[in-house]
């Protein structure tokens, strides 16, 4: 049978204060119907029978015994998640950098990520930042939005953003490192075409809000007679 | 020198300081030397001190405690919201809460309007200057 959906039981026995119920035992009693459970069964209460526990292999002795007792480490049922996410962090809510290469730029946001580090992107025509991974706590968030829906960002996630593991060469006779270091440096040109797809969308959607394209391409400061704990974001 | 907004009756004035800091409230009564019993349509009929209160101009007619709703239809007859806001005090204040309000995309849109001002009243500038001298 399928489970129906019931509206949650009220409690039988509200609490007065806590530790102290409304109605005592034999009412309870009453209440829960338990005669009339019992009244079913014949005067007493139902009983099933016990399963036959299975018969437990023999242990056999360890082999070794430690001299000193060995301290079994608590038990840690904690599982990891991404950071709670700022309530006025939505997917599309331009953020202000405040930290690193790119401090004071105006960045749209776009996913969190597993690790819990924010996606965002300039777009990099407008203000040089790229596709990026940047941590919640060095960003403020403002209250402008940019439409994000024509936007594709589900192949994106920590991996991508991951350095490249290099197969480790064995030492050629006479071969130097040197040559190998200058492919590293360059971005692959996949990454540049991920980047351009994104953000054809995403400046469309931008130029459609008059200032929106100068606002993300300007940097912002304090200037005098700005105070951080007045100013509205 | 002599005094122009005098504490009386009817009398309009802004709250300085505490819970309702920026409301607009009449003086209803006079308690003694330093209190008031103020009413507002939007609050509860309460005393302060006169050392909160800043007096406006405008005043109005009612008798001494009116009931509300004959405060709020002396308010109504005498155009207190209008008179208050088309004053030059009352548009200071609106513009203050006004520019506290702006979002961080407001300010650069307030930035950008600025700056083409500028620019325009520049030009007409050089332009005048340029008929005066030819």
């Amino acid at each position: 049978m399928a489970p129906k959906d019931r509206k949650p039981h009220v409690c039988r026995n509200p609490d007065l204060i806590r530790g102290v119920g409304k109605y005592s035992r034999s009412k309870m009693y009453h209440k829960r119907g338990l005669w009339a459970i019992k009244a079913k069964n014949g005067g007493a209460f139902p009983k099933h029978e016990k399963k036959a526990a299975a018969a437990a292999l023999p242990e056999k002795p360890p082999k070794f015994y430690p001299a000193d007792d060995v301290k079994k480490p608590l038990v840690n049922k904690r599982k990891a998640r991404p950071t709670k996410l700022r309530a006025s962090i939505t997917p599309g809510t331009v953020l202000i950098i405040l930290a690193g290469r790119f401090k004071g730029k105006r960045v749209v946001f776009l996913k969190q990520l597993t690790s819990g580090l924010l996606l965002v992107t300039g777009p990099f025509k407008i203000n040089g930042v790229p596709l990026r991974r940047v941590n919640q706590s060095y960003v403020i968030a403002t209250s402008t939005k940019a439409d994000i829906t024509a936007v594709n960002v589900e192949k994106f996630d920590d991996k991508y953003f991951g350095k490249k593991v290099e197969k480790k060469k064995k030492k050629g006779e006479g071969e130097f490192f040197e040559a190998e270091k200058e492919e590293k440096n360059t971005l692959p040109q996949e990454k540049k075409d991920d980047q351009k797809t994104l953000d054809a969308a995403l400046i469309t959607s931008i130029e459609a809000v008059p200032d929106l394209k100068s606002y993300l391409g300007a940097r912002f400061s304090l200037k005098a007679g700005m105070k951080p704990h007045e100013l509205v974001f | 020198m002599p005094f122009k907004r005098y504490v009386e009756i009817g009398r309009i004035a802004l709250v300085n300081y505490g819970k309702d800091y920026g409301k607009l409230v009449v003086i209803v009564d006079v308690i003694d030397q330093n209190r008031a019993l103020v009413d507002s349509p939007d609050m509860v009929r309460s005393q302060i001190n006169f050392k909160r209160l800043t007096l406006t101009d405008i005043k109005i007619d009612i008798n001494r405690v009116p009931k509300k709703k004959t405060l709020v239809a002396a308010l109504e007859a005498a155009d207190v919201k209008n008179k208050w806001e088309s004053s030059s005090w009352g548009r200071k204040l609106i513009v203050q809460k006004k520019r506290a309000s702006l979002n961080d995309f407001d300010r650069f849109k307030v930035m950008l309007a600025k700056i083409k001002k500028a620019g325009v009243i520049r030009q007409e500038l050089a332009n005048l200057k340029k008929q005066t001298t030819a």
